[in-house]
């Protein structure tokens, strides 16, 4: 049974003057699966390295449970880096590949058989224990190595961007792998990934990191409806949410031609101008010309829906975003795939009131 | 998609191989030995103008990133493989596209753990091995460099004067920085030790280990002699005021462990009585470097020491103590050094390096005269060594063998049974 809880953890590196992790506060709940995820060179790693003892903490302080770890060693701190090492040796049992690191550790023998017995039910593995892993199916090896980390029986599992040399394939069936197994032993997990799709999949919570500093720490579907600004807006979901910077009117905002009624109270100290946000679902596609006028580019046909990928018909108007390519960003919308505007054509758009977010356009924050 | 070769100096003898096949499936003709066992990422070695080279597919990213970080463990002097090229870009004749290969030089005669534990081995080798791991994984970390995945399967090993030197061969989770922590030093230690111990289980399981120890306390040598040598080599010492002849000592200390020290801190306390003397910046190979300015020699250190004793002994024996190091290290090369080297039959040259075989010749002549019960010329000695000993070791210019040969648990599509 334990919590991870990260309290103003700071970690600055030799000769730096920003900290590559900046106060970072997250309660990890029992048996909870919570994903790091972010850019490159936001800090999720670091902060991983933090717990586990790795990286020093400058300031601040990590628990795990009830215990202060901040200045504890790695070994001292019961947790487990899974996928380390995932090379099973050949001439050794799927026994003894999982229950080795034990005999190391000293655990006595009756001890080890009993708890690889009990990974090798959890993992389906109960009927090869007695096999060479040459005689394993690649899922089978990869339960293995997990057994490695199972019988362990840590308190914590850490686990550092595990699928980044596998293909797209066999990334997707690891995925569910890794996330039905971790809910059926409980184990709290910390995991990192740069995928926000992984990260959408896995996490019972997500935390979005950038520049080292915690943007949002919610379960998916928040992150999804509800994102605290404009980068956490841009980067999870994919498609990207289309985010639009609009003028503020006498009560809502001017899209296009299209009017949208929003609180006053909500836009009163943001300005001339607002990004106003809308997944490619959320969007309202119409030939009458209510809206902010679109070029069609591309049309990706999926069958039931379609992807629309069009530019503003206005070039002054730019789609703010967070991807490489923020100046050649498209506005993608999501309709029905009987219904498909075509290449070239005219198209205006705006967003269901329901499910549009307003952004501060200074801050990225967001309003209401 | 087009073929791209990042290289420091390209040899465009590389666009001959068949990059659009992937690698598992290249030609038995252009292979320099045929792949033993699996390793986590495919491997191949191939001959290309003139020389060894070891091809390993992997993502692209990775490959870059690993090339980078070989190149500069390679500046700062580590001991590792050399990297050689990336060639991304790579398509199937299908039109699918391949991962990209990273391309290193196999080192000369250098051996895998598990081909010298295919030879009859003399008694400790497996010790000898760990001892030589635990000084490269000092150096390393010395350097910055935090390898996270520390074992007997990414080290390749060369002899060195009855001992081993270590390199590093696999840096793909490696990763460089200023400094380390307490806890990335334990970590990779850690990850060693496991490593080590598995290693050693496997080639037991295997029935391939001859020697009869344990595998855990075979392993748990690499965190004492780590220890040791990290401790003598960084660790602080108080001395007396009046003891001052222990600085020396200290660095006396150091080198006999191969090591110079080029920074040294001395603090006193406040009222003067006690010194502190810590080692700041530390460089190995203090024996090799003194050979190689006086002969040219560039060889490892434990055979740089033999070779100096060796040239320490002639000097004595010939009463030349008095003179130039410089003059008395010629001659000493030109006539007993080069002449011995040079007497090995073209056929046996690929056994044994020159300095590895000069310290074989050494320690024959020691055995034929403690059986004589007198001194042997070195002539003599070469001649029986080369007749009686030389002819009966394996040819290890170029061991090869695929370094990892654990089985991988990611397997590619090809590998599903």
């Amino acid at each position: 049974m334990a919590t991870v809880k990260f309290d103003q953890a700071t970690r600055i590196y030799p000769g730096n003057d920003t900290p590559s992790v900046d106060r970072l506060d997250i309660d990890v709940a029992d048996g909870e699966f919570l994903v790091l995820v972010g850019p490159s060179g936001c800090g999720k790693s670091t902060s991983l390295r933090m717990l586990a003892g790795l990286e020093e903490v400058n300031d601040g302080k990590i628990w795990i449970g009830d215990r202060d770890v901040t200045d504890l060693s790695p070994k001292d701190r019961d947790v487990a880096m899974v996928f380390q090492n995932y090379a099973l040796y050949p001439h050794m049992t799927v026994a003894d590949n999982m229950g080795f690191a034990l005999k190391i550790a000293g655990v006595d023998k009756g001890e080890i058989r009993k708890r690889v017995q009990e990974a090798a039910g959890i993992l389906d593995l109960t009927d090869y224990l007695e096999r060479k892993p040459k005689a394993l199916s690649g899922g089978q090896r990869q339960r293995v190595a997990m057994g490695r980390a199972i019988v362990r029986s840590p308190q914590v599992f850490l686990m550092d961007e595990p699928l980044s040399n596998l293909d797209a394939k066999l990334r997707v069936q690891t995925r569910t792998q890794i996330a039905s197994l971790q809910r059926r032993l409980g184990v709290t997990t910390v995991y990192v990934t740069h995928d926000q799709i992984e990260a959408m999949t896995m996490g019972d919570r997500i935390a979005l990191l950038k520049d080292g500093i915690l943007q949002q720490c919610a379960t998916p579907r928040e992150m999804y409806d509800r994102p605290n600004n404009v980068f956490v807006a841009g980067f999870i979901g994919s498609p990207a949410m289309n985010l639009v910077s609009v003028p503020v009117t006498e009560d809502g905002v001017q899209f296009g031609s299209h009017r949208l009624h929003v609180d006053r109270s909500l836009l009163g100290s943001s300005g001339n101008e607002v990004i106003v946000g809308m997944r490619p679902e959320d969007v309202e596609v119409t030939t009458n010309e209510d809206g902010l006028e679109l070029i069609v580019d591309v049309v990706e046909e999926l069958g039931a829906d379609a992807y629309v990928y069009a530019t503003p018909a206005n070039p002054d108007i730019r789609l703010e975003g967070v991807g490489d390519d923020a100046l050649a960003k498209p506005f993608i919308a999501r309709v029905d795939g009987r219904r498909v505007p075509d290449k070239g054509s005219k198209i205006f758009v705006y967003p269901n009131p329901d499910h549009m977010h307003v952004f501060n356009k200074e801050s990225g924050a967001r309003l209401g | 998609m087009a073929l791209e070769i990042t290289a420091a100096r390209p040899d465009p003898a590389l666009l001959d191989l068949p990059w659009r096949v992937p690698l598992e499936e290249w030609p038995e003709d252009i292979l320099a030995a045929l792949p033993r066992g699996i390793s986590r990422h495919v491997v191949r070695f191939v001959r290309l103008s003139g020389r060894v080279l070891a091809v390993k597919e992997i993502k692209a990213d990775l490959a870059r990133r690993e090339y980078e970080l070989l190149r500069n463990l390679n500046r700062l002097g580590m001991p590792c493989v050399e990297p050689f090229a990336v060639i991304s870009g790579r398509v199937g004749a299908d039109g699918r596209e391949l991962d990209a290969c990273l391309v290193t030089r196999h080192l000369q005669f250098s051996l895998p753990y598990r081909a010298l534990y295919s030879q009859t081995l003399r008694k400790g080798t497996a010790t000898r091995l760990i001892d030589a791991l635990a000084v490269l994984l000092v150096r390393l970390h010395l350097a910055g460099f935090w390898w996270g995945d520390v074992s007997l399967s990414n080290t390749l090993f060369r002899r060195d004067a009855g001992a081993f030197a270590a390199y590093l061969v696999d840096a793909e989770t490696g990763e460089l920085r200023q400094r380390l922590s307490d806890g990335q030093r334990e970590h990779d230690l850690d990850i060693a030790r496991i490593n080590i111990a598995g290693e050693l289980m496997d080639l037991e399981a295997g029935g391939l280990l001859q020697e009869d120890r344990d595998p855990v306390a075979v392993s748990e040598r690499i965190m004492t002699r780590y220890r040791e040598l990290w401790g003598e080599l960084t660790g602080p010492e108080l001395i007396d005021d009046g003891e001052r002849w222990r600085v020396e000592d200290r660095m006396r200390r150091l080198n006999a462990l191969g090591f110079d020290v080029d920074e040294l801190e001395i603090t006193t306390d406040l009222d003067g009585t006690s010194i502190r003397i810590q080692p700041k910046v530390v460089d190995a190979g203090h024996h090799s470097r003194r050979l190689l300015r006086l002969t040219g020699l560039d060889v490892r250190e434990n055979q740089a020491r033999r070779l100096l004793n060796d040239l320490d002994a002639f000097t004595a024996g010939t009463g030349r103590q008095g003179e130039d190091e410089e003059i008395v290290a010629h001659e000493w090369l030109t006539r007993i050094y080069e002449p011995v080297t040079r007497r090995v039959p073209r056929g046996l040259v690929a056994k044994l390096e020159p300095a590895e075989l000069f310290h074989e010749v050494l320690e024959h002549r020691w055995y034929l005269a403690e059986r004589a019960r007198h001194d042997i010329p070195i002539e003599e000695a070469i001649d029986d060594y080369v007749a009686s000993v030389l002819p009966g070791k394996p040819d290890e210019q170029s061991v090869l063998g695929v370094d990892t040969r654990e089985l991988p648990v990611i397997a590619g599509p090809n590998a599903q049974p």
